[in-house]
């Protein structure tokens, strides 16, 4: 067997390049909403500048010493969003404390979060190189998600915001444990249904032109069913309830090819929510404010005044600084999209929907260019995962489908989210750069054809 | 394990595109019902915060916005309050608008679909959006006059003025007492607003009622005027015809007998029809009711404008003949014909009565707006003087016109007589309940040979009074009125 002739090209400076613009776009959103609030360009727009910049720019330049033939794309995409994200926190924060001069920066802690973020994505892709010495820690994830989903049931540390018990609190330091389990649960799947996916695959029954698993083979969906149950029970969060059930669902899928496993995670998925609608009264909350928000307009003010700002925005938007998105409240986190739906309009969200479809398009593209089950199953759980959440909290702040408690990945305010949205695209970047990489070398012996010798490092 | 990736893709991707479908029905096909709805707050404060366009009175500004350092850039006066307050109404943050500041809300917003280049020119040089300006009818002079003497009558007695042009339709004066300062309800401090519009609110007289155009009540004997222009046309009587009158009108095998105001006879069995008029001879009237039937005198109402809304430029009440689709018995007709039994007519629909005889019969639909204009001062458009009806012929006109006339000066018209002016009028004084006390009525119009204002005078009873005759009270407010506009 002969080197292989071709060897893919790293982009390691188109990657660069949109960097930059991504950057320069981040920059631009903060003058421009500086010049509409303030009619003045602060000196904070240059500490901001250079201190974004440099986070960026160390992001790249660990890719390129660390994973040089990762996706060149992934990278700008997500600092685009998350400069988006940190600009419009800052424009509300102009909002808030022009109203009330103590309020605090909430921009500051994002930008914090930010630089955090980056470092354990930079920690990440240092530490883990390749993407299969994870299977070895199938079942270690495995218990850590437990434990991370046990936690704000802890008395002590375990705190209740907004009637969902999904925080845990330790000295200034708050939490949302749930967001680092995410991908604790995806390994642990990805690990767990590599192994087991010819038992799962054994078809049972052929019914209605489906091919339905055997019954005896039901208990990790059930269990699957029974932790999201109890999720939704014990946390009242129905956003990760979704979330969690939807990722193993699809991970199972995948890796067993039998779209029986759909009709029954559906199905499940159908009775849980009859049962949520029933017995929660949050639940039911949510439906109702969705089939007609004006029905109560008290009770469903944040939705409304969200529907009003997007109305507001219309086509091309109020621009940055020039609308109110802080008439919705959480405006900087929960509902960031319908901020950017009024200032940036119909125009600047659909861009951002855009910027997580190209998100979600390279990670289903990592996912089918592996070449290990493993990283395949990862990667597209990952990128479901990433999805699935999109979906939710966009079609929830627009109206679409009824509201869930789901954060807007590298957009909304919120620590958790931006360190643990971080380490995915490290995961993912780190499939990518194992599945790109030229071949091994292998030693030409002619003389030896009829063996072949693979070396995998 | 690929085809399920794909497969997935395809979901992902339609998931993807149903977002992307859904803001796009959000923002662009709901966006405008979303917009428009009374909760939403950024569109309320966007319009509060504009320069919006001024209400002009010969030219004077009656509503203005003046720069102001609030929350709002904007603050919405009325220089002269109560004098205008109901034809402008008010524009508050909290209560809404009322009056011209609802009606022509979209050119004093600069919202309207004619100013859209200037929406677009104020966009692309970055300038604020401006509303256009409503320029009015009013005759200030007319209009002052009308307040004045409504105050002259005390504070304590409500009343209406209605004073209109008869061969335009466009409305001189409009004035309604007690009223209010709508500069209370603009105010950016809310909580003032709020404590004047619940004390507003709670006066049992009614301030922010426009009684001008929104209280139908009995029009007692001026409605003698529709009951003559019926009997002239029907039966051909001209002033000097013979009609029946009397002490009293009989009804064969009923219990009732309609009477004349003070029990008198009106000067015989037999009067002449402009005799009839200006002593105001429920006999004649009554008896001309019966003989022309219900349904030609409700023709003729119908035809001086009752039972529509003549008036677009503000919220008005219909005027009604009968409680609808009623069939009268002969005394109900009889009381009817002299604007009794359920009767009811607002001060704007009687001073059109007053105007459509003095403009030959011709009634003119009444208008309080003559220009709008763009904020750079270009009209967008110039309301033109239309035709509701012809009521009468020229003739019938005339000769109404001479036995309105002789009310004024020689029968209960004296009043409003004015040195060296012919005026036609008529009084009235009517009772909405046997128990309730008097309106008292006045309408006419000068010159009677060539008129340039007509004129509606209500002045409403109160409880603590005791006679009204339309004549006393109604006639020097009328002639104030008219002296006013002809000056």
């Amino acid at each position: 067997m002969s080197s292989p002739a071709w060897a893919p090209r790293k982009r390691r400076n188109t990657e660069l390049a949109m960097l930059i613009v991504a950057i320069a776009l981040a920059v631009g959103a903060r003058i421009s909403v500086e010049l509409a609030v303030n009619e003045t360009v602060p000196a904070s727009v240059y500490t901001f500048a250079v201190l974004f910049s440099a986070v960026a720019l160390a992001a790249h330049f660990a890719v390129r010493f660390l994973l040089p033939y990762a996706d060149p794309i992934l990278l700008p995409l997500v600092v685009t969003l998350n400069g988006i994200g940190i600009t419009m926190i800052h424009r509300i924060d102009l909002a808030r404390q022009a109203k009330n001069a103590t309020a605090g920066s909430l921009a500051t802690s994002q930008m914090t979060w930010t630089v955090v973020g980056i470092t354990g994505f930079i920690i990440v892709m240092a530490v883990v190189r390749d993407h299969r010495i994870l299977q070895k820690y199938t079942y270690t994830f495995g218990f850590i998600a437990i434990a991370l989903l046990l936690m704000p049931l802890l008395p002590v540390v375990g705190q209740e915001i907004r009637g969902a018990r999904l925080w845990i609190h330790i000295g200034p330091f708050s939490f949302q444990p749930g967001e680092a389990a995410k991908i604790s649960l995806a390994i642990f799947f990805a690990g767990y249904l590599v192994v087991k996916r010819d038992a799962l695959a054994l078809a049972g029954k052929r019914f209605a032109g489906i091919d339905w698993p055997r019954g005896r083979d039901l208990g990790p969906i059930v269990m699957a069913w029974l932790l999201s149950l109890g999720i939704l029970v014990f946390q009242r969060d129905l956003g990760s309830s979704l979330l969690f059930f939807g990722l193993f669902v699809v991970v199972l899928y995948v890796a067993t090819e039998r779209p029986g496993w759909i009709f029954v995670g559906t199905g499940l998925f159908v009775v849980g929510a009859w049962f949520g609608y029933l017995n929660f009264s949050h639940v039911q909350r949510r439906v109702s404010a969705w089939l007609d928000p004006w029905a109560n307009p008290d009770q469903n003010f944040q939705i409304i005044n969200a529907l009003y700002g997007m109305a507001h925005g219309g086509v091309l938007g109020r621009g940055w600084g020039e609308g109110r998105p802080t008439l919705t409240p959480f405006s900087f986190s929960d509902f960031i999209l319908t901020s950017i739906g009024e200032e940036l309009g119909l125009t600047g969200l659909m861009a951002v929907i855009m910027i997580y479809v190209l998100i979600v398009e390279r990670g289903i593209r990592i996912a089918l260019t592996c070449r290990d089950a493993f990283g395949k199953l990862l990667a597209i759980g990952l990128t479901a995962s990433m999805a699935f959440q999109v979906f939710v909290v966009t079609g929830g702040v627009t109206h679409l489908i009824p509201l869930t408690g789901l954060t807007t990945p590298f957009l909304a305010h919120g620590g958790s989210s931006i360190v643990m949205n971080w380490a995915i695209i490290a995961l993912l970047l780190i499939i990518s750069h194992q599945t790109r990489r030229p071949a091994p070398e292998v030693l030409d012996f002619s003389a030896d054809e009829e063996t072949q010798v693979v070396k995998l490092k | 394990m690929n085809k399920p990736i794909r497969a997935l893709a395809i979901t992902f991707g339609l998931l993807f595109l149903s977002l992307l479908l859904g803001i796009n029905h959000l923002q662009v096909v709901q966006a405008t019902d979303l917009n428009a709805r009374p909760d939403n707050r950024r569109v309320i404060d966007e319009e509060f915060s504009r320069e919006r366009g001024s209400i002009l009175v010969a030219g004077e500004p009656i509503a203005e916005s003046v720069p102001v350092d609030t929350q709002w850039a904007f603050q919405r006066r009325y220089p002269q309050g109560k004098l205008y307050a109901d034809i402008t109404g008010y524009y508050s943050y909290i209560y809404g608008r009322e009056g011209i500041e609802q009606t022509y809300n979209s050119v004093l917003s600069g919202n309207d679909d004619r100013l859209f280049v200037n929406r677009l020119v104020d966009l692309v040089s970055n300038k604020k959006p401006q509303g256009g300006s409503v320029e009015l009818t009013i005759n200030p002079q007319a209009q002052a006059a009308a307040a004045a003497s409504l105050a002259d009558l005390g504070n304590k007695r409500m009343g209406a003025v209605v004073a209109i042009e008869p061969a335009t339709g466009s409305i001189l004066a409009m004035a309604s007492q007690p009223t209010y300062d709508p500069n209370e309800l603009a105010s950016h401090d809310l909580k003032s607003v709020q404590a004047a519009w619940a004390r507003l609110n709670a006066d049992a007289s009614k301030p922010m009622l426009n009684r001008s155009t929104r209280s139908a009540l009995p029009p007692g004997s001026t409605f003698k005027l529709i009951t003559a222009a019926t009997a002239i046309e029907d039966m051909g009587l001209g002033r000097k015809s013979m009609v029946k009158a009397g002490r009293e009108l009989t009804f064969p095998g009923i219990d009732y007998t309609l009477t004349n105001s003070g029990g008198g006879s009106c000067g015989g069995n037999r009067i002449t029809f402009e005799k009839s008029l200006a002593v105001s001879c429920n006999v004649s009237y009554g008896w001309l009711g019966l003989e022309v039937g219900q349904e030609k005198l409700a023709d003729k109402a119908t035809a001086f404008g009752f039972e529509s809304k003549p008036l677009t430029d503000l919220g008005s009440y219909a005027s009604h003949f009968t409680a609808k689709d009623k069939e009268l018995e002969d005394p109900q007709l009889a009381q009817s014909a002299i604007g009794q039994f359920e009767v009811r007519a607002t001060p704007i629909q009687m001073a059109m009565v007053a105007a459509g005889i003095a403009n030959d019969g011709i009634v003119m639909k009444p208008q309080l707006v003559r220009t709008l204009r763009a904020p750079n001062t270009q009209i967008i458009e110039q309301i033109v003087p239309q035709e509701l009806a012809e009521a009468m012929t020229p003739a019938d006109a005339d000769e109404l016109t001479a036995m309105m006339v002789t009310t004024v000066d020689s029968g209960t018209g004296r009043p409003a007589k004015i040195r060296g002016v012919k005026v036609a009028g008529k009084t009235g004084t009517a009772q909405s309940a046997p128990d309730r006390p008097a309106y008292a009525w006045f309408v006419s119009f000068a010159p009677a040979n060539d008129p340039q204002v007509a004129v509606a005078v209500l002045v409403e009873s109160t409880k603590d009074t005791g006679d009204i005759a339309g004549g006393r009270l109604g006639g020097p407010i009328a002639r104030a009125v008219m002296e006013a506009a002809l000056r």
